[in-house]
C-alpha cells in the first residue's frame, strides 16, 4: 500500500521540493503550512511518516511533535524533523520532545527517501 | 539534483516565495523600528530569513545562504533576548534586509552584480553586534568571526553529521566485519523508531547473523506494560567503515546501548552474549527473523517490547484503543482557529483571470445597456414586463461588476507599511526627528491603483521630511516640539479614495514660490493668484523649490512627476498649506481603473462623458450671466463668482474656431472642477443623463487626444469621449475662447 507522509512546512519552497522527492519515490503527500494545520491534517488524513519543520508560525516543529505524542494513537509514527543546524542542540530538543529523526537542509532527495525507509520500513 | 524542469519550477517558486518572505521580513522589522512590534515580530522575522536560507541552500546559492545565516545567527540573539533589541539592532537588520534582498535579486539575474563590499560590511557589522558585549555565542555554530571559510563552511549542503554521536571521525575500517551490541532504551520506542528497520538496515550492508538476548525479559505475569528488555547481536560479515554503521543508528545514539565491535577484535562480549541467549538464530534466516520482529514490534506500541509475546502484546492493544479518544492536550496560540479560517477562505487566482473576468463583465454591462436603449426604441411603456426584467437586469450587472471589482480591490496597507522605514531613513539622512502616523490602512483600493501607489506616496513623504518639516532647532524657535509628526492616511470620499500626506511643519513659503515661479517664467510677473493657486504652483513642471536639488526628495524629478503619476490613474492631487503651520497633500484617487461615473453630454454633434467626480453642478445661465474679458475670454457668472467659460465643441474642434459669429446657443453650463481647487464652467449644448461607463483607453487604442482621457461605448454602440476635465481647464486658460454666446431667453 503507497505510504503516506505528511509535510509540514511554512516554506513553499521546501513544501514543493519535498513533494516533488517523495511523490518520485512513489509516496503519497499530504501538504500543511504550519503546526496547527498540521495536527488538523492528521487528525483528518492520517499519515504513515510525518515531516516537518521547526521554525514556524502559530506552532512550531517541537510543539507539534509535542502534540503528536501527546495521543497515545501516534506513539510509534515516525517523525523526522528538517533542520538547518549543524549543531546538535535543535537534535536534541527535536528528539526530547519525541521525534524519530532528523533531515539537514538542504537535503539529497535520494538520502531524504533513504531517510524515510529507514524510520518507516 | 540534476537542473530538469520540475527542479527549475521548484527555484522559480523559490524566488516568488523570496519576495513575499522579503515582505515579512520588511513588516516585521518595521514594526520593531516604531518599538510597536512584540516578541512575535522578530520571530516572524526570523522565521522569514531561515525559509530563505533554507531554500537557497537547496539550490546551492552560497552566498546567499552565507548572508542569510549571519543574519539569521543576529536575529537569534534578539529574539532569545541575549541581544538588545535596540536602535541599533534595529538599524542593522534594515540594512541587512537590503542586502538580503540585493543577493536574492542577483542569484535571480535580475541584476548584474552583488556589491560584495557593502555585503561584507553588513556581515561585519552583524558579527560585531553578534560577539560585542558579554554575550558569546555559540562557539560551534560560529568557530571563527573573522574567518569567511570557515563560516562558509558551517552550512555547506552536508546531508548528515555526526557531531552527535560521541564518536571520533576517525576511519575505522574493520578487515571481516563489526560485532554489533545493541540494546534499545524505552525512549527508542517512544519516539517512533523501530528495531526491526534498524537490524533490516544492518542487513543490507552485507551478511549479518542475529542473536537475541532475552534474559532481560520478564516472566510474563510480571511484564509492565511498557518497558525495554530485549537486546540484540549482530555480526556483520562485511569489511565496513564504523561510520556506514553508525550512520544507521544516528537518530537513536542517546536512546539505545550501542557497541561496536571489529571482528577479530575482541570476541568475548560475543561469547557472553551466546552463554545467555535463549534464541539462538540460523545465521542464515535473517528474513524470517525480521518478518516476526517487525510483526509484533511495529504495533503501536508504548511497550514496544517482546516479539515472543504476541498474545500479550494483544492483551495491551484494548489499553491503547481506550486513549485513543484522549483529547489531545497541546492547543493553539489564541485565535489559531480564526487564523485557519481565514487561510482557507482565501485561494490564489491569476491575476489575467480575473482581467479577462472584469473585461467580460464590461462587456456585459455594455450590451445590457444597448439592450435596454433598443427596448426603449421599441416603444414599450416602464411597466412592461420586458422592461422590468431588464431593470432587474441591470440590477444584477450592476452587482456582478462591483463584486468582480471587489475582487481586484486591496487594502493600501501593502503600500502604507513600506512607509516607516522610508520615514526612518529620510529622517536620519536628514538629521531629523520625525514621527510617522498612519490612518486607514485597510482602505481598499483596485490593485492597480495600489501597486502605482507606492511611488508618489514615497515622493511626497521625502518632500514633507525633507522640505515641510524644519530641523529640530527650527521647530523649538517655531514653540513646536522637536519630533516632527508625518500622518499618511487614507479614506473613501464618494467614490474616490483620498490619500493624505500631511506634515506639522512650517508651511509652504509662499513669496519664495511666487518668485520661484517669476524667475522660471512659469507664470506672468503681475499675476493674480489666490494662496491655493500659489501653493499648487509647486505641481508645475520644471518648478523645484530646493535650492540644490537635495539626494533625499530631489532625485531629479519635481512634484510635477508625482503629479502626472496620479493624472495617469485618473486622480488628482492638490496640496493646502498653512504658514507656520503645516501642509496636506491631498491625492484623489478612483477605486477602480476600469469603470467610471459620468454625466453624458452633447457638444458640437458628439456625444462625451464628463467624469461625475469633477462635476460640480449644473444650471442653465440666465441672459447676463455671461461676459466677455476684453476682446477674448467668455466667463460665467456662477453664485456671484466669475468662472471661465470654455467652449467643449471649440476647443475639442468639433467647431470652426474662426466663425464669428453663433447664432442661439443654447447651452447649459456645467461647473467643474480640477483637484487643484480651480474652477471652471464646460459649456455643453443638452445633458443626457448619468450613466458608469466601462472605460476604454484610447492611448493604446488609437492615440492620446489632448482633452480627452479615454472614451467607452454607450448603450446604442457608439463611442463616446471622456473629457479630461483637468487638461480641458489648462487648454482654456491656454487658448482664449473666441466665441460668442448668445443666451436663448
Amino acid at each position: 500500500m503507497t505510504k503516506k507522509i505528511l509535510t509540514v512546512d511554512d516554506s513553499r519552497t521546501m513544501r514543493d521540493m519535498l513533494k516533488h522527492a517523495l511523490c518520485d519515490a512513489g509516496y503519497e503527500v499530504v501538504q500543511a503550512e504550519d503546526g496547527v494545520e498540521g495536527l488538523e491534517a492528521l487528525e483528518r488524513e492520517g499519515a504513515d511518516v510525518v515531516i516537518t519543520d521547526i521554525n514556524m508560525p502559530r506552532l512550531d516543529g517541537f510543539g507539534l511533535i509535542e502534540g503528536i505524542r501527546a495521543n497515545p494513537v501516534y506513539r510509534g509514527l515516525p517523525i523526522l524533523v528538517l533542520t538547518t543546524e549543524s549543531s546538535g542542540e535543535k537534535k536534541v530538543r527535536a528528539k526530547e520532545a519525541g521525534a524519530t529523526g532528523w533531515i539537514i537542509k538542504p537535503f539529497d532527495p535520494i538520502k531524504l527517501i533513504d531517510v524515510v525507509r529507514r524510520v518507516s520500513g | 539534483m540534476s537542473a530538469d524542469d520540475p527542479f527549475e519550477a521548484i527555484k522559480q517558486t523559490f524566488f516568488l516565495e523570496c519576495e513575499e518572505l522579503l515582505t515579512d521580513l520588511e513588516t516585521n522589522v518595521t514594526a520593531l523600528t516604531f518599538g510597536d512590534g512584540d516578541g512575535e515580530a522578530i520571530n516572524a522575522a526570523f522565521r522569514a530569513v531561515h525559509s530563505i536560507k533554507g531554500g537557497a541552500g537547496a539550490f546551492g546559492l552560497e552566498e546567499l545562504v552565507r548572508f542569510a545565516h549571519v543574519f539569521e545567527t543576529f536575529m537569534d540573539e534578539l529574539r532569545s533576548g541575549r541581544k538588545p533589541c535596540d536602535d541599533q539592532a534595529v538599524r542593522a537588520m534594515l540594512h541587512a534586509s537590503d542586502v538580503l534582498a540585493d543577493h536574492i535579486s542577483f542569484a535571480r539575474g535580475l541584476i548584474p552584480a552583488m556589491d560584495e563590499e557593502r555585503s561584507n560590511t553588513v556581515i561585519n557589522d552583524l558579527r560585531e553586534l553578534i560577539h560585542g558585549g558579554s554575550v558569546s555565542t555559540t562557539p560551534d555554530n560560529d568557530p571563527d568571526p573573522t574567518d569567511p571559510s570557515l563560516e562558509a563552511f558551517d552550512f555547506k549542503p552536508v546531508m548528515f553529521d555526526f557531531g552527535a554521536l560521541p564518536l571520533d571521525s576517525k576511519t575505522e575500517t574493520a578487515a571481516d566485519g563489526w560485532i554489533i551490541e545493541f540494546k534499545p532504551h524505552f525512549r527508542l520506542y517512544e519516539t517512533g523508531n523501530e528495531p526491526s528497520l534498524l537490524l533490516r538496515e544492518l542487513a543490507r550492508l552485507g551478511p549479518t547473523s542475529v542473536t537475541i538476548d532475552t534474559s532481560e525479559l520478564p516472566v510474563l505475569s510480571n511484564l509492565p506494560e511498557a518497558g525495554s528488555y530485549l537486546k540484540w547481536v549482530v555480526e556483520l560479515q562485511a569489511p565496513l567503515d564504523r561510520h556506514a554503521i553508525t550512520e544507521i543508528f544516528e537518530f537513536v545514539d542517546s536512546e539505545c546501548d550501542l557497541n561496536l565491535t571489529p571482528i577479530g577484535g575482541l570476541t568475548s562480549g560475543l561469547a557472553g552474549v551466546q552463554e545467555t541467549s535463549s534464541v539462538p538464530v540460523d545465521t542464515v534466516d535473517i528474513a524470517a527473523l525480521l518478518a516476526a520482529v517487525s510483526e509484533d514490534g511495529a504495533k503501536p506500541v508504548p511497550a514496544g517490547a517482546a516479539p515472543a509475546l504476541a498474545e500479550q502484546a494483544d492483551s495491551l492493544v484494548p489499553s491503547v484503543a481506550v486513549s485513543n479518544d484522549t483529547p489531545k492536550t497541546v492547543t493553539a496560540p489564541a485565535g489559531g482557529a480564526k487564523q485557519v479560517a481565514a487561510t482557507q477562505a482565501s485561494i490564489r487566482v491569476d491575476l489575467d483571470r480575473i482581467d479577462k473576468l472584469i473585461n467580460v463583465v464590461g462587456e456585459l454591462v455594455i450590451q445590457q445597456a444597448m439592450l435596454a436603449q433598443s427596448v426603449t426604441e421599441c416603444g414599450l411603456t416602464v411597466d412592461s414586463s420586458v422592461k422590468l426584467g431588464l431593470d432587474d437586469l441591470e440590477l444584477l450587472s450592476r452587482e456582478i461588476q462591483d463584486s468582480v471589482m471587489a475582487i481586484r480591490a486591496q487594502p493600501v496597507k501593502s503600500v502604507f507599511q513600506r512607509m516607516p522605514r522610508l520615514v526612518r531613513e529620510v529622517a536620519e539622512m536628514t538629521g531629523k526627528s520625525v514621527r510617522l502616523v498612519t490612518e486607514g490602512e485597510g482602505t481598499e483600493v483596485d490593485k492597480t491603483v495600489v501597486d502605482r501607489l507606492a511611488e508618489p506616496i514615497t515622493h511626497m513623504i521625502r518632500n514633507a521630511i525633507d522640505h515641510g518639516l524644519e530641523d529640530a532647532q527650527g521647530r523649538m524657535e517655531a514653540g513646536k516640539s522637536k519630533e516632527g509628526t508625518i500622518k499618511l492616511a487614507a479614506l473613501h470620499r464618494s467614490g474616490h479614495i483620498v490619500i493624505e500626506v500631511s506634515d506639522d511643519g512650517r508651511g509652504i513659503n509662499r513669496e519664495r514660490v511666487r518668485k520661484i515661479a517669476v524667475e522660471r517664467g512659469l507664470i506672468a510677473h503681475d499675476a493674480n493668484l489666490t494662496n491655493e493657486e500659489t501653493d499648487n504652483l509647486i505641481f508645475l513642471p520644471g518648478f523645484s523649490t530646493a535650492d540644490a536639488v537635495s539626494d533625499i526628495s530631489g532625485r531629479g524629478v519635481g512634484m510635477d512627476v508625482v503629479r502626472r503619476s496620479i493624472q495617469q490613474l485618473g486622480g488628482r492631487i492638490s496640496i493646502a498649506s498653512q504658514p507656520g503651520k503645516g501642509s496636506v497633500f491631498t491625492m484623489s484617487l478612483p477605486l477602480t481603473l476600469a469603470v467610471q461615473d459620468g454625466m453624458v453630454v452633447r457638444s458640437g454633434g458628439q456625444t462625451l462623458l464628463a467624469p461625475l467626480t469633477a462635476v460640480i453642478e449644473s444650471f442653465t445661465p440666465k441672459v447676463g450671466d455671461l461676459h466677455r474679458i476684453g476682446s477674448g475670454d467668455w466667463v460665467i457668472r456662477f453664485r456671484d463668482r466669475f468662472l471661465p467659460l470654455i467652449n467643449i465643441a471649440r476647443i475639442l474642434g468639433f467647431e470652426e474656431a474662426d466663425k464669428s459669429e453663433v447664432d442661439d446657443i443654447q447651452g447649459i453650463a456645467i461647473v467643474v472642477e480640477n483637484e487643484a481647487g480651480s474652477q471652471a464652467a464646460l459649456w455643453v449644448d443638452t445633458i443626457q443623463g448619468q450613466r458608469q461607463v466601462v472605460i476604454k483607453s484610447l492611448e493604446s487604442n488609437y492615440r492620446k487626444v489632448v482633452g480627452i482621457s479615454a472614451a467607452t461605448i454607450l448603450g446604442d454602440g457608439r463611442v463616446a469621449l471622456i473629457l479630461d476635465v483637468d487638461a480641458l481647464i489648462a487648454l482654456g486658460r491656454q487658448q482664449a475662447n473666441h466665441v460668442n454666446f448668445k443666451l436663448a431667453s
